[in-house]
């Protein structure tokens, strides 16, 4: 399996990362590396074997349904790029 | 998911009928003191970013732990559903960019939700039915809320929604009509509220609705879809539906073609329009989450919650119908709110059953909705209201009179027993005296007595008469059976 220069943008833009265009092939050949490298992995035949999902067998830990506090409003927002008021402020999103 | 509608439920273009088939996406805030995986408070209107923690506020390293009680609420939601419950379910990241999401994903269930098929019986009108299939019922956190007056040129963010946990039940296309997707939702709120699993205020965003609507010929195969997002009231769920397939049975009759996209419902204007295209945002490459285990429990944890689910509408309305022998309509009337039902059975309890149905019914509920009161905020108590139907059904007050009692009760109080004593409203039904007053009527009237042996319809006449002589006291039965007897008509 293999990106083409086209799917390094998609995927940049879907990560919302600025790309520069004379950067898109150096990224596209990581990338490629990267994937070749896990693609050894399938070679192992895993037909019938469950997905691991945790190293440890256990399971889910459930929590009480009960308020344990907040951060609070100060502390939640100390560091926003943007706030006021305690609200988070972000540039304008709606047309 | 293809019956196709009655004929009275197409609509008429101008080349020939066409048929709506709606599906819906519901998200039901979950009751529960905290959020999904946080220890923060769910309560709604609190200050800005005041009941946010550190996970909900995405802090790096902070981790998720689910909170038990939302996984039973789910679970309670499936089985007052019918539906199957899965005994291990998967949370996934829904992965896309917007301020009121810190996180940058969503956690939400994919491909392994925790409810699968069930089903909502849905009564559209007193004689008709339907059966909307639920498809899945999944587990996912709410997004914060974005402000968008307050500056002219920043959106303001309060996550204190953020993280909270939402149920979305996703219906089959099995919906036919406006009238139809507001008994859905009407009834789905109704399975809610009994289980105790969301609130369904809607006013407060705890219920809300993603409407895919789409159009065909009777039949036929299914059209494009267009979805709706977030209408938040039933009625507007009603217009949305109804604007929304008129708008495309004119693109399609003009020879148009619908394109699948995202719609807002206006309802001042009452029109729908497409959001703004962000098709790259539909690519949320769901993954599992790897914060989180597979969600598993055993049956006898699903035994237990279901051991302690209250007893549900249909189940209340069957009751009803058997035990009350009320009409079918009625009975939904009446179990349409727990406290309703409950009001109407501590009414009923040990007198006429079809009697208090009838005061419930028509009274108490017509004058709750006049002064846009509720069964727990009613002035007269079900206590109260027993007692009037029992002044009735003893034959001490007339229902004319019964219905002036109401009146006083409802807007001074007091016991009716008390009342109809105190004021004197006691029903005559001595026989002398209806005869005296009767006699009086005749003896004064001989034209009147000379035409109502030519028209006996007259008798209404000397009715009325006989129950103006006596103050609306007398038994309007004793009455008239009396003047049949003395005009000999």
């Amino acid at each position: 399996m293999s990106v083409d220069q086209a799917t390094v943008r998609r995927i940049a833009h879907l990560a919302r990362i600025a790309v520069r265009d004379e950067e898109v092939p150096h990224l596209q050949q990581e990338l490629n590396a990267m994937l070749s490298f896990v693609e050894e992995l399938s070679a192992v035949d895993v037909t019938g074997v469950e997905p691991m999902t945790s190293v440890i067998p256990m399971s889910l830990p459930l929590r009480k349904d009960e308020v344990t506090g907040h951060a609070g409003a100060d502390v939640v927002t100390r560091n926003a790029p943007g706030a006021d008021d305690h609200f988070f402020t972000v540039p304008k999103v709606v047309e | 998911m293809n019956a196709t509608a009655k004929p009275s439920k197409l609509i008429k273009g101008a080349t020939g009928d066409w048929e709506i088939v709606v599906g819906m996406e519901i998200h039901a805030q979950i009751t529960s003191k905290s959020k999904l995986f946080s220890g923060a408070s769910t309560t709604f209107g609190g200050e800005q970013n005041s009941h946010v923690s550190l996970v909900d506020a995405a802090m790096p390293g902070m981790l998720p732990v689910i909170n038990e009680e939302c996984v039973r609420q789910a679970i309670r939601t499936g089985l007052g559903l019918k539906a199957k419950i899965n005994h291990r379910s998967v949370f996934d990241r829904k992965n896309y960019f917007y301020p009121d999401l810190p996180q940058g994903y969503q956690i939400s269930q994919f491909k392994d939700p925790i409810v699968g098929e069930g089903e909502v019986i849905v009564d559209v009108s007193a004689t008709e039915q339907i059966i909307v299939g639920v498809e899945r019922l999944h587990l996912e956190q709410d997004a914060g809320k974005s402000l968008h007056d307050q500056s002219p040129t920043e959106s303001f963010v309060d996550l204190n929604r953020s993280g909270v946990a939402l149920m979305e039940i996703v219906s089959r296309p099995d919906i036919r009509s406006a009238e139809e997707a507001r008994a859905y939702v009407t009834k789905l709120r109704t399975i809610l509220r009994y289980l105790g699993t969301c609130d369904g205020n809607m006013e407060e965003g705890s219920l809300r609705a993603d409407v895919n609507v789409s159009v065909r010929r009777p039949g036929g195969p299914l059209g494009t879809r267009c979805e709706i997002k977030n209408v938040n009231s039933i009625r507007f769920i009603g217009q949305a539906v109804e604007v929304e397939a008129r708008r495309q049975i004119a693109i399609l009759e003009d020879g148009g073609k619908i394109n699948q996209e995202t719609r807002l419902f206006d309802p001042a204007r009452g029109e729908t329009r497409a959001m703004r295209s962000k098709e790259e945002a539909h690519d949320y490459r769901y993954f599992p989450d790897p914060d989180l285990l597979p969600l598993e429990f055993d049956q006898a944890y699903v035994d237990a919650l279901a051991c302690e689910l209250p007893e549900l509408p249909d189940d209340k309305r069957s009751r009803f119908i058997a035990d009350y022998g009320l009409p079918p309509y009625d009975a939904g009337v009446l179990v349409m709110e727990r406290e309703s039902a409950d009001y109407f059975e501590a009414v009923a309890n040990g007198r006429d059953a079809k009697m208090a149905a009838n005061w419930v019914i028509n009274e108490l509920f017509g004058r709750l909705n006049k002064e846009s009161k509720t069964v727990m905020t009613s002035p007269v108590s079900a206590q109260q209201l027993g007692a009037i139907v029992d002044l009735i059904s003893a034959g001490t007050i007339s229902g004319k009179l019964a219905k002036d009692l109401f009146e006083i009760v409802w807007s001074e109080g007091g016991d009716p027993n008390s009342i109809v004593e105190q004021r004197g409203m006691k029903q005559v039904t001595d026989a002398g005296a209806i005869e005296t007053a009767v006699d009086e009527i005749i003896a004064a009237n001989p034209d009147k007595v000379e035409q109502a042996k030519a028209k006996p319809t007259m008798l209404g006449w000397f009715v009325g008469q006989v129950m103006k002589q006596t103050g609306g006291k007398a038994n309007p039965q004793a009455v008239n059976d009396m003047l049949k007897q003395k005009l000999g008509i």
